[in-house]
């Protein structure tokens, strides 16, 4: 019942919304849909913690402890970024960047691009997995073309045909996936794509098919993580479409598409019995780690900086569920989590930042503490937390990774480390002038709203100190799962 | 290859025909053209998957070759038509490659996908299962006519039959993938589509054309100004 | 030997012989009738032949000894060819010495000739026919060679009368592989044999000319064997064309005479047919620019290179 409710609730929205988008009240109307889902997510992870593995609707969908707490991170980044997205539309609104019946379009995408990722995450069908990532990928190519600008036409085109091809390798990874379940598990009945029915019998699935099926999967999802090389996408569609969009691709889309590729290694590594999936994993994870930190130097644009950095975290994620393990696979679920809440808060305070100055050019940002003490510690306080700078949960995350990579990968440890360090003197010196440089703009009369940003970061915070206790048994049941046991 | 039955011969046929066509589509400079080329693609799946639902019996394969015509046959060529009318779209620049080049770039790629399907095919017990190469090479060298070119109507018929080429893997590896998936996939090709002729509109506002060079801006080192833009006249326009 | 066997050989290369010209004629007045034109007369191309070999020969002053030469060898290859091809029979004497591949270097040798011939006086009609005539050469000869191994793979063998044999015997059906050859084949014979669209035979645009403007400067004797061996090029070309792809008809086996006699008037047949349709052909397509020619051989060759994968692929 609070599944149908999960997964029902942001497709009424859309379909509202995309009616009276355009209406005043509209994104109010928008906040109040994804508080639903949010109470919704909140109310099924209390039925999983309590009473185990849901399966729902002839098997097609099911949460487990690995899907679920991405379930309500999803939906409480869903919840956040409305309410941020309220005062910033109305702002682009009276900047005329978009029209108001363009809102429409916005709010109603917003929540269709919302139930893809909950199908996505909750489906038990690796075809209807697929289904639901391309369609996450078509209902934000409009959005990220919402101002309609040269540069965002063109992101949109290369984020719909990068995605769109990518993806497109990951169906055929798909059918590979099918090719050999059907032969263990049978044609009839549909079970043959149900990861439930995969993961029982995996040992049984034949490897080579199961193999190359792996890499068309990797490299279709891996497009949508946003790994090198495949990576040119995502700092485009970033840096072009409307903030709150910034947000949720950067913090909610990746996260999903990852899900996607740890569902497909679980089952891989169950049949083929050899290291293969977790060393392309590690090899592209610490690629996109490596890549993405140097390139961090040649941005001018401060949601491109934090577009790459976004590459480089999901390179960090990549390469600790490629090391595999209890810890690494912890610690990989953890880096997720506060990335996703560290980096929608810093999307937050770089949408109003760049929005203030008028231009998105990191050099035209200027002392943003005095202009608003709000939005220069916001930013701050994000970019020390995305850096991996202590106390936050980030620092946490990249710590327990890091030690597991000393201890079972060193030759990777050193090329981490240094990837790290690039990337912190990259961001770190980009965002201090902007913070604290001299500036001749006038303070802002009245402080920005800035709770979501806050809230974030406060998780994020408490997350590094201390990871309560029923959140730590549960990432080791997730992380238990993804070890295949 | 004596004694095969008719049926697996036209199946064969078929797959055959769908490589020529795969070929057709990367020489093929007309758009209007490619359009055509891509409907009769089409055809020939629902006739491989008709010819597959007598052959085998199984009641989903007539759904999904019905789901083929409808789709394939007639909404997406009718609906691609449409655009290329009202966009004025009729010819591609010339390719990125010479004809004979592409040919020749073409080969290598078919020779590639016999040999990554090999694996595949001696696993399969499908009667089809020797077309599986086949499909492979239609979807690479649909990728193939998507890199060779320049504008965004033919990027678009290559993406759609690449979708059509892994229609056909699946066809003949398995007869076809659970049919809720195949409703999913029809409905996420149906909304490209569609997302894409509003796609074109706003490509074609902005720059008077729907050459891709225009979309080379966004470089790494990008210098172009980020400012916000002006309020501009064509805000208020809704697609 | 069986006499049997030697009366086939002797058989096919007098009607090579004698056909030649008359398949050219046929071809040309089926041009003209679908053009709308009064057409010439079927014999015309005897007509020329005789009128020139009652002719002196001019030759340049500068000519070589190879520039005479060069007509009998190309007739001679050319003879030699239609010798080698199964057209009625498949029992020959002479095939023991060539296969499929050394056929298409015996047309390989042809070539050079004519091409060394037309530089030979150095005169500028014949330097650019050469040109053209070895860039044409040197795209369409892969191209026919990999027709001939898609035949070959299927027949296992290269022998083109155990080629011819195989695939008449076959049981009938769709054969995808053979379908693509096919046309392939048929493009590679309107390119080799100075056809539209890569050549018109009928015209002298110095533009457009790449046959015609080699045998520029030979005259009489030496030009009515140039053109006997034009002629007969193209009717070993659809010879092999049959033996690849209509083999049937063909005296199988050790042959009775009377198999043999009802080959004559099927071979008759299909070469009317076929004459029918390479003029329609002609007809209905333009000429390319000679910059086109490349492309138009380049779809052969994939043509062939693909239903060679596809009959590995497929087993078709």
């Amino acid at each position: 019942m609070t599944f149908l409710l999960l997964l029902s609730t942001p497709v009424c929205g859309a379909l509202l919304l995309g009616v009276f988008g355009a209406r005043r009240w509209a994104a109010h109307l928008n906040v109040g849909v994804s508080l639903i889902t949010f109470i919704a997510a909140c109310a099924l992870t209390t039925q999983v913690v309590n009473s185990g593995p849901l399966l729902a609707a002839h098997e097609q969908f099911f949460v487990d402890s690995f899907n679920v707490f991405l379930v309500t991170l999803t939906a409480f980044v869903g919840l956040t970024t409305s309410i941020f997205s309220r005062p910033y539309m109305r702002v682009e609104m009276t900047h005329g960047r978009v029209a108001p019946t363009r809102l429409r379009l916005y709010h109603s995408m917003y929540q269709l691009f919302m139930a893809t990722m909950l199908v996505a995450l909750t489906t038990n069908n690796m075809g209807l997995l697929w289904v639901s990532m391309e369609a996450a990928t078509l209902s934000t190519v409009l959005l990220v073309t919402l101002y309609r600008t040269p540069a965002s036409l063109e992101a949109g085109w290369k984020y719909f045909i990068l995605c769109g091809v990518g993806i497109a390798q990951a169906l055929f990874g798909t059918i590979l996936l099918y090719f050999a379940a059907e032969k263990v598990l049978g044609a009839a009945g549909g079970t043959a794509l149900l990861w439930t029915h995969l993961n029982a019998v995996k040992g049984h699935l034949e490897p080579t098919v199961l193999g190359l099926a792996f890499v068309f999967l990797f490299v279709g999802y891996g497009t949508k993580v946003g790994l090198a090389p495949l990576h040119n996408w995502l700092p485009d569609a970033h840096a072009e479409g409307p903030t709150p969009i910034s947000a949720v691709l950067s913090g909610l889309l990746l996260n999903v598409a990852i899900y996607a590729v740890v569902r497909c290694k679980v089952l891989v590594e169950g049949s083929l019995h050899s290291q293969l999936p977790s060393q392309i994993l590690m090899c592209f994870g610490l690629l996109s780690v490596v890549l993405a930190a140097f390139l961090l130097w040649r941005q001018r644009d401060i949601k491109r900086l934090f577009a790459y950095s976004s590459i480089e975290h999901m390179g960090i994620i990549t390469f600790a569920f490629g090391m595999g393990g209890p810890v690494a696979n912890f610690a990989a679920l953890l880096h997720m989590t506060v990335h996703s809440l560290t980096k929608s808060a810093i999307f937050f305070t770089v949408g109003h930042a760049a929005q203030k100055a008028g231009s998105q050019l990191m050099e035209d940002i200027r002392g943003l503490i005095t202009l608003s003490p709000t939005i220069g510690w916001g930013l701050m306080m994000g970019s020390l937390a995305i850096l991996g700078m202590p106390p936050f949960g980030v620092f946490a995350s990249e710590f327990l990774i890091l030690t597991t990579a000393m201890r079972e990968q060193p030759w990777a440890t050193p090329v981490l480390l240094a990837a790290l360090g690039v990337a912190f003197a990259a961001i770190f010196g980009r965002v201090q002038p902007m913070v604290f440089g001299e500036t001749t703009a006038k303070r802002l009369p009245h402080p920005p709203a800035l709770l979501p940003v806050f809230a974030h970061l406060a998780i994020v915070l408490m997350l590094g100190l201390y990871v309560p206790p029923y959140l730590a048994d549960w990432y080791r049941a997730a992380a238990r799962l993804i070890g295949g046991e | 290859m004596t004694g095969t039955p008719l049926d697996l011969q036209l199946l064969n046929l078929c797959a055959a025909l769908l490589l020529l066509l795969s070929f057709a589509m990367l020489a093929q400079r007309r758009v209007v053209t490619l359009v055509s080329l891509l409907a009769i693609q089409g055809v020939l799946l629902f006739v491989a998957t008709l010819l597959l639902a007598w052959r085998t019996g199984e009641r989903h394969l007539y759904l999904s070759a019905a789901l083929t015509l409808a789709l394939k046959v007639l909404l997406l060529p009718w609906l691609l038509h449409r655009l290329i009318r009202r966009l004025q779209v009729y010819w591609d620049t010339e390719p990125l490659l010479n004809i004979s080049g592409t040919m020749l770039v073409g080969l290598l790629v078919v020779i590639f996908a016999f040999g990554l399907a090999q694996p595949i095919a001696a696993l399969a017990s499908t009667a089809t299962r020797s077309a599986i190469g086949i499909a492979v090479a239609v979807i690479l060298l649909s990728f193939v006519t998507m890199i060779t070119r320049r504008k965004a109507m033919s990027q678009v018929v290559g993406f759609l039959s690449m979708e059509n080429g892994l229609f056909f893997g699946a066809m003949s590896a398995t007869y076809g993938m659970p049919m809720i998936v195949e409703f999913g996939v029809a409905l996420d090709v149906l909304v490209a589509v569609l997302v894409l002729g509003v796609f074109f509109f706003q490509i074609r506002e902005q720059f008077d054309s729907l050459d891709l060079h225009h979309l080379e801006s966004l470089k790494e080192s990008s210098t172009s100004s980020k400012t916000t833009p002006p309020v501009s006249a064509q805000s208020g326009q809704e697609h | 030997m069986k006499p049997i066997e030697i009366l086939t050989q002797a058989l096919e290369l007098l009607a090579a012989l004698a056909a030649a010209p008359l398949f050219l004629g046929w071809v040309n007045q089926c041009r003209a009738w679908l053009q709308n034109r009064r057409a010439p007369s079927i014999w015309l191309p005897y007509r020329g032949i005789r009128k020139l070999f009652h002719k002196d020969a001019v030759i340049a002053a500068n000519a070589s000894p190879f520039f005479r030469l060069a007509p009998y060898v190309v007739f001679g290859a050319m003879v030699v060819a239609a010798g080698i091809i199964p057209s009625m029979g498949t029992r020959l004497p002479f095939t023991v010495a060539a296969d499929a591949i050394a056929l298409v270097g015996l047309l390989a040798t042809a070539r050079v000739f004519l091409s060394l011939a037309a530089v030979d006086i150095g005169t500028a009609f014949g330097t650019l026919g050469a040109r053209r005539e070895m860039m044409v050469g040197f795209l369409a000869e892969p191209a026919l060679l990999m027709v001939i191994f898609v035949a070959s793979i299927i027949s296992a063998t290269t022998a083109l009368p155990a080629i011819a044999e195989s695939l008449a015997t076959h049981r009938l059906g769709l054969y995808p592989s053979l379908a693509f050859t096919a046309i392939a084949f048929t493009l590679i014979l309107l390119a080799e044999n100075a056809r539209l669209p890569i050549d018109n035979p009928a015209t002298h645009l110095e533009l457009t000319m790449i046959h015609e403007a080699m045998v520029l400067e030979y005259s009489a004797r030496h030009l009515a064997l140039m053109e006997w061996a034009a002629a007969l090029k193209l009717f070993n070309y659809a010879c092999i064309g049959f033996a690849l792809f209509l083999p049937w008809g063909i005296s199988i086996g050790t042959g009775s005479p009377l198999s043999l006699l009802a080959s004559i008037p099927l071979l008759g047949a299909k070469l009317t047919v076929t004459g029918a349709a390479l003029a329609f052909i002609e007809t209905i397509s333009a000429k390319l620019r000679v910059f086109r020619a490349p492309e138009f051989l380049a779809i052969a060759f994939m043509l062939a290179v693909l239903g060679l994968l596809v009959h590995l692929l497929l087993g078709a």
